[in-house]
């Protein structure tokens, strides 16, 4: 920081080209909008063309190739994939896992989260650190004896009708809980050191218990993280396909990302079927970004040693 | 917020607050805080040492009493005996190098051009940070009409330009890595946008305007004033670019076609859960594998966790 950036050379013409406190003047913004446009055109082309292919019934592509003029435009492939792939289900299966974990995780990490910056306590850094670095550890590490795990679990059988931790809904819930917490946990951390101390400090002069500073201060100051947040995880959680590919044995127990497979018949794949079946997983993780977007970046808080 | 900012000595961190909480508060505590410890040391941490454990055992998965200690044999075969391995490692070091040296700084130079006041700046990051809220299924659909030698997007603007040619993208050896590499480093650049956007507004904008004033052009501000200031969120990034190269999988697998490594494609990742997922699963090998990934990764989150902690502990 108190690196000062200037070489002593450009100093002197400094005072020719710009009055000193005035404004810096945007220049030559046409040309930045330009290369930004253009990286975003080049980012979003791979989409466009898999919405392009997926609007093309599979005979015109046959016949005329994927590199050329349509012949005929349509939403034929969204309904055959919709119902050739029994999405509905799946989608179901995935707001199921989803929005428990997102929820879940979020208002335990918000827990630690507000204990370890809150309070003074010894073990504080021990904690942040366990549940950051379990988050950083790969999952493929975990997964074998993850796996023998879920299989000693027993749930009763109003919760899975495996009967077991293994290939039930719940398990895969419960890692992703534990996985993601680490993440939320330090950036909600991170976030809680801004709030001054005098707020909750005021309330507990006030005789207010703690889990009332928890849910009518704390939790309602952090909108802003929750919800950028609440985009990564969902993002994440719902993408996700790991777990559910290990710790899930029946195939209409899974998750709509791997029911993609569904679409792929044994002897002949339509690639249109499939970017279509593809574009309609992505609508609900682009709704909630859509949805949270404005305070997406204003809520992430990282690396901030604000403390 | 802002008025109760501006409160005189708003560090007043001197009386310990632990005392004065009563059993209530102690009480909820504990269980707000203990479940997800307890969910975090079971379901994360106990496993992670289970692995160690299992890394030196011979087992076949089915019976626990069929697990026999071998010691360290497994990570012997490993080195010596494993054809895929040194290639996966190889693989494994050329995505750190290529995220790291490509995707990971654009995506630091995209969020500086997009940290200030011009129009658009929502629509160009929305753009560019899509392919993160894609899932990896449907990335790997999508690379898949892009790379198909047949029918894919690629190939037919090739053919369009100079015929004759039929490439592979994804079955070749030689190329296909490169070719994942490509689609990897199309999410992964939207991500260190959207991170180092975000840990761009925790920068004081004075110090940029004290450099401009000082005559540092855009390129110098950066370097010299915006970069140093930045340490901790460079370190999350490095660390993010670092766990992500170790431990990239879900694409790898969708566009290898699901079956797990393919030659020119061998990552550790793969290769773990080739030996754990497997019709003849050798438990003790792949956990070996997972072993060699965790001691690797921990160099990484020890690095992180010193830079990161190293003031708060004081």
């Amino acid at each position: 920081m108190t690196a000062t950036a200037t070489p002593p050379a450009s100093r002197s013409r400094t005072p020719l080209t710009r009055t000193p406190g005035a404004p810096r003047r945007p220049k030559r913004q046409t040309g930045r909008h330009i290369m930004l446009g253009s990286i975003a055109l080049l980012w979003l082309a791979p989409l466009l063309w898999a919405m392009y292919t997926s609007l093309r019934p599979y005979s015109d592509t046959a016949k005329h190739g994927y590199l050329s003029w349509p012949h005929s435009i349509g939403l034929q492939n969204f309904s055959d994939a919709w119902s050739q792939s029994g999405m509905p289900h799946f989608f179901w299966n995935s707001v199921l896992i989803t929005v428990p974990a997102v929820l879940g995780t979020l208002l335990f990490a918000a827990a630690v989260a507000f204990f370890v910056s809150q309070f003074d306590f010894r073990w504080n850094v021990v904690l942040l650190i366990l549940f950051t670095a379990g988050n950083l550890l790969p999952a493929q590490v975990l997964i074998t004896p993850l796996y023998r795990l879920y299989l000693l679990i027993p749930l009763p059988s109003w919760m899975s009708d495996s009967l077991l931790l293994y290939n039930s809904l719940w398990g895969i819930i419960f890692i992703h809980i534990a996985y993601q917490c680490g993440f939320c946990t330090f950036v909600l951390s991170n976030y809680m050191k801004t709030i001054p101390k005098e707020i909750s400090e005021a309330a507990l002069v006030d005789g207010a218990p703690v889990w009332r500073q928890f849910f009518q201060i704390v939790l309602p100051l952090c909108r802003p993280a929750f919800a950028a947040l609440a985009t990564l995880e969902s993002i994440w959680i719902y993408n996700d396909f790991f777990w559910s590919l290990a710790l899930i044995q029946t195939g209409d127990k899974r998750p709509i990302t791997s029911a993609l497979a569904n679409l792929q018949g044994q002897y002949f794949t339509n690639p249109n079927l499939i970017a279509a079946g593809a574009l309609m997983t992505a609508i609900p993780t682009l709704l909630v970004y859509f949805a949270l977007q404005r305070q997406f970046i204003s809520g992430l808080t990282i690396g901030s040693g604000k403390g | 917020m802002s008025s109760v900012r501006t409160a005189p000595r708003s560090s007043s961190r001197a009386h310990t607050r632990s005392r004065r909480l009563g059993p209530g508060d102690r009480l909820f505590l504990t269980v707000v805080v203990g479940i997800p410890l307890l969910a975090l040391l079971f379901f994360v941490w106990l496993p992670a040492l289970a692995s160690i454990g299992l890394s030196f055992t011979n087992w076949d998965g089915l019976t626990l009493s069929d697990i026999h200690w071998v010691g360290l044999d497994n990570y012997h075969q490993i080195f010596t005996n494993y054809p895929p391995f040194w290639p996966a490692v190889r693989h494994n070091v050329a995505w750190l190098l290529f995220t790291a040296l490509l995707p990971t700084p654009f995506g630091v130079f995209l969020a500086y051009q997009l940290d200030r006041k011009i129009r658009f700046t929502r629509v160009y990051q929305t753009a560019i940070f899509m392919p993160m809220v894609l899932s990896l299924a449907v990335v790997g659909f999508i690379w898949e009409i892009i790379y198909n030698p047949d029918t894919g997007l690629l190939n037919g603007v090739i053919s369009a330009v100079s015929s004759g040619h039929h490439i592979d993208w994804l079955g070749d050896p030689n190329l296909n890595l490169w070719a994942v590499l490509v689609a990897s480093g199309w999410r992964h650049a939207g991500y260190i946008m959207i991170l180092y956007l975000a840990g761009l507004k925790g920068f004081d904008p004075a110090l940029k305007e004290a450099a401009a004033l000082d005559g540092a052009n855009g390129r110098q501000t950066f370097l010299r004033v915006v970069l140093p200031a930045l340490k901790p969120v460079n370190i999350i990034i490095l660390v993010v670019t670092v766990m992500e190269s170790l431990r990239a999988f879900d694409i790898v697998y969708v566009l290898g076609g699901g079956i797990g490594s393919k030659p020119g494609m061998e990552l550790l990742s793969l290769l773990i859960s080739d030996n754990i997922i497997g019709e003849s699963s050798h438990i003790g090998y792949g956990s070996a594998l997972a072993v060699i990934l965790l001691l690797v990764s921990l160099a990484a989150i020890g690095v992180f966790l010193f830079q990161t902690f190293r003031k708060e502990d004081q």
